[in-house]
């Protein structure tokens, strides 16, 4: 792999920021010491199952128990009467907004069953065996009803209805029926009439996506153990423990510090694990059995029961000059949001068009319930569906007026200064120099041979900030303990090591990053939305920041001087006068005692100035005009990090996106069968790529560092799977000459597309 | 005083109004003003909407200042994977 990095801006002279160590948490990785979801066993624990509905949609008429209940083994049975109705409304905001009626009626279906997989009750006992048995003696009466998947269908006028209540938000006259479509949102800027009418060439399409899953390896695991004392333990594997805790307690109707979470190594989540689902349902049993209750989800219920990412409809027109400059687009996106509204469509018309100038803009989505999974976050929702779009068509204008596909991106790139294409200014932001990295490297130019394409796409992610809360510690041996409240889902422990050392002065091995519980570091939200190296970072520096100031404080203390005599240097107090011998953190650590106890800091913060991310990519491909299978031969991708903390990480958030980006866009879909039934719901059948499908991604840092952080850093989990869909679809065209605009593009619709062009 | 603009979306609470000066020292003193101009609005923005200051977009903001000539947007909630 040809690892290379550019940078806008010089390199200060960090010692410790940009470095590459070991992490921290990796020997126990390794050597499977870690402990997952999964992992723990507690002393006279039960077992839980859930029992799901085999109907994608289906009124429940009664629910019998009592067999399960005088069953061998069983402890607890619990059904939605064992879990109060909470009221509608949107609770929480940015990355945690959710309706709390909405979560509590998916963790446990009430009157109706709305998707296959929902749960419906669940049994404690004292082995599987026996709580699987239990949950087939449950005796469920159901009233069947018609269902529907397709977005379209779900919008159509005769269509089933999920919910009786739901009458569409976002349009005037307010309707007085109910429907599927849960709102309509709209960018509507400039005059797209006359947008379109300066155009010397426009571009229109339809475009397919289906709904794919987050795929992480770990399923969704816990143990909850609910105490004489009335008070819960939880034990699991989540993107924010926090979240857990407040989602579990409510769903209980209970307060929030009744609740302790206690993470477990989490492995994967992209978005997947931030919400809950058999959290609050073991915690219930436990506390109905007086037994620690443990539930693992099978990778079965994991494809039928959590969140997977919209399916969509999308059209889209474009317009633009001769001379490639882009006068308008409009168009309209249509997502499933699954059983409950919450489709990231919003965010879609947000991003879609996000990396560019244009002044007339009209695009219209709509929030679909259908009867699947309430779909949940994946990596920069809603953005890869509606970009896979635009890009696609923004490859198809470049054509058309003949210029090369990242010289019509520079051409129409969006710059600090610029209005977005979804309303405020744009600050500093790097898209341009991701494009002018691609163009640049090695890759844009390799020659190609018989039946290969190249294509190239960009993305845009928001980033976000957030709460987020840190502790640190300096031990007795001056060594220092930094306790975050973020689950490290991507390397976020090197991380905060790493700006800790770098604050601290001290070596990186000498930081131990604490992946804290809920009762032990301040309140801190999801690791999600590209946020913890920006905002828990923040937290953690300025913790350090207050540890070095009382540092300095007792080392003046010490030598009898003003505390503006000492300064902290690489680690060490030294008097300005240079004439006392230098205080590390081991000596005034040792002495902390004299000096007014131990050295601790804590601080929290709602992050604000969390810098946009970009990436551009380009791919090679070769397609079989035989087979339709589509290799990629070769991918690089550039994006914007700001600056990259431990840029291996960075690296592998890249890798990460793109291998994902590329399962969605040639192999991943659910396949449901006419009764709405998935009939793929494991990894043989759902087709991820593996390491023997891709070849080695190769990544450039782009460094354009976000003026709202210490460090320049933005946000790198997300942007990265944005653009690889159309960058595979570009690069398909150019082997074939097809314009592909349904997902997944599969050997066998590639296939028909080449029959159809009469290849 | 700053310049609010009104996306699609909000317009229906505005009559159709897409951008209004208001003087306000606070989002909190922001959206009481825009709800006593445009009654209903202000329970809308305070549901998880974002707010967007000069560009930059924040959650739970209400307390957060809003300097002079401040350009301000309010966006649907915007969360991550």
């Amino acid at each position: 792999m040809t690892v290379t990095a550019t940078t806008t801006d010089p390199q200060p002279g960090y010692k410790w920021v940009g470095t590459r160590p070991v992490r921290h948490d990796g020997l126990d990785k390794v050597t499977g010491r870690a402990r997952y979801g999964a992992d723990l066993n507690l002393p006279g624990m039960l077992i839980g199952a859930v029992l799901r509905s085999p109907h994608a949609h289906a009124r429940i008429l009664s629910i019998d128990t009592s067999a399960a209940e005088a069953m061998e083994g069983v402890r607890a049975v619990v059904t939605g009467a064992d879990f109060p109705m909470l009221e509608s409304g949107g609770e929480g905001s940015g990355e945690e907004y959710y309706d709390p009626l909405d979560l509590c009626r998916n963790v446990m279906a009430r009157d109706k069953v709305l998707y296959e997989g929902h749960a419906l009750a669940a049994v404690a006992a004292t082995s599987r065996r026996e709580a699987l048995a239990a949950l087939a003696a449950i005796e469920v009466d159901y009233e069947v009803l018609p269902h529907v998947l397709d977005v379209s269908e779900a919008m159509a006028p005769d269509a089933p209805i999920l919910h009786e209540d739901l009458i569409t938000e976002g349009v005037e006259p307010v309707p007085t029926t109910p429907s599927n479509v849960a709102s309509r949102y709209v960018i509507d800027r400039g005059d797209i009439e006359k947008g379109f009418a300066e155009a010397d060439v426009i571009v229109e399409r339809e475009f397919v996506t289906q709904p794919v899953h987050q795929g992480y390896i770990e399923p969704h695991a816990v143990v909850a153990d609910v105490g004489e004392d009335g008070k819960a333990t939880v034990f699991c594997s989540s993107q924010g423990h926090f979240m857990v805790r407040a989602h579990t307690a409510e769903l209980l109707g209970w307060e929030p510090s009744r609740v302790k979470v206690i993470p477990a190594e989490i492995g994967g989540g992209f978005g997947g694990k931030t919400t809950v689902y058999v959290e609050p349902v073991a915690t219930r049993l436990s506390q109905k059995a007086g037994r620690p209750v443990k539930i693992v989800m099978t990778r079965d219920e994991v494809f039928r029961a959590t969140g997977p990412t919209s399916g969509c409809k999308i059209r889209l027109k474009v317009g633009a000059t001769r001379d490639g400059r882009l006068t308008a687009v409009s168009g309209s996106m249509a997502y499933q949001a699954g059983a409950f509204k919450g489709s990231p469509v919003s965010l879609g018309c947000m991003c879609a068009f996000a990396p560019y100038t244009i002044e007339n803009v009209f695009l219209e989505g709509f929030d679909v319930v259908v009867n699947m999974p309430k779909v949940t976050a994946y990596r920069a929702p809603g953005a890869p569906m509606a970009s896979f779009a635009s890009e696609t068509l923004l490859d198809e204008i470049a054509e058309r007026v003949g210029m090369d596909p990242l010289e019509f991106r520079l051409h129409n790139a969006a710059e600090e200064g610029v209005r977005s294409v979804y309303g405020p200014i744009h600050k500093r932001i790097g898209f341009r120099e991701t494009v002018e990295a691609v163009r640049d490297h090695p890759h844009y130019s390799i020659e190609l041979g018989p039946n290969q394409g190249r294509g190239v796409a960009s993305g845009f992610w928001f980033n976000f900030g957030g709460s987020s809360s840190a502790t640190v510690h300096i031990n007795e041996d001056g060594t220092a303990s930094v306790l975050t409240g973020s689950p490290d889902i991507g390397g976020s422990r090197a991380s905060m090591a790493l700006m800790a050392a770098e604050e601290l002065g001290i070596d990186v091995y000498d930081v131990t990053p604490i992946v804290s519980d809920t009762e032990s570091v301040g309140y801190t939200d999801v690791t999600g939305g590209s946020r913890v190296t920006h905002a828990t970072g923040l937290a953690v520096i300025d913790a350090c920041r207050k540890v070095v100031a009382d540092l300095r404080a007792r080392a003046a203390m010490v030598w009898d001087v003003d505390v503006d005599e000492v300064e902290w240097v690489d680690g060490r107090a030294q008097h300005v006068s240079g004439d006392r011998a230098p205080m590390t953190t081991r000596d005034l650590a040792a002495d902390a005692a004299g000096t007014g106890g131990p050295i601790t800091a804590s601080a929290a913060v709602n992050a604000r100035g969390a810098g946009a991310a970009f990436s551009t990519q380009v791919c090679d491909v070769e397609v079989d005009p035989e087979t339709g299978y589509v290799k990629i031969l070769r991918y690089t991708t550039a994006q914007d990090a700001g600056r990259a903390i431990h840029p291996s990480y960075v690296e592998g958030q890249m890798q990460g996106g793109v291998a994902q980006g590329i399962g969605w866009a040639l192999n991943e879909e659910y396949i449901f069968d006419a009764d709405g039934t998935m009939e793929n719901p494991g990894f043989l059948d759902y087709r991820m790529p593996v390491a023997s499908d891709l070849p080695m991604i190769d990544t450039v840092i782009v460094e354009v560092p976000n003026p709202g952080h210490p460090y320049g850093v933005r946000g790198v989990g997300e942007v990265g799977i944005v653009p690889p869909m159309a960058a595979v679809a570009n690069a398909i065209h150019d082997a074939t000459g097809l314009r592909l605009s349904e997902l997944p593009m599969s050997p066998v619709k590639v296939l028909e597309a080449i029959g159809a062009n009469g290849g | 005083m700053a310049r609010v603009i009104f996306g699609s979306a909000l317009r229906r609470y505005t009559g159709g109004v897409d951008e209004v000066e208001i003087e306000a020292t606070t989002v909190r003193s922001l959206i009481n003003a825009l709800d006593r101009r445009f009654p209903g609005l202000g329970k809308h923005l305070e549901s998880g909407m974002a707010v967007a200051i000069d560009g930059e977009i924040m959650t739970d903001a209400l307390y957060e200042p809003v300097p002079e000539d401040a350009e301000v947007h309010f966006l649907p909630p915007i969360g991550g994977g």
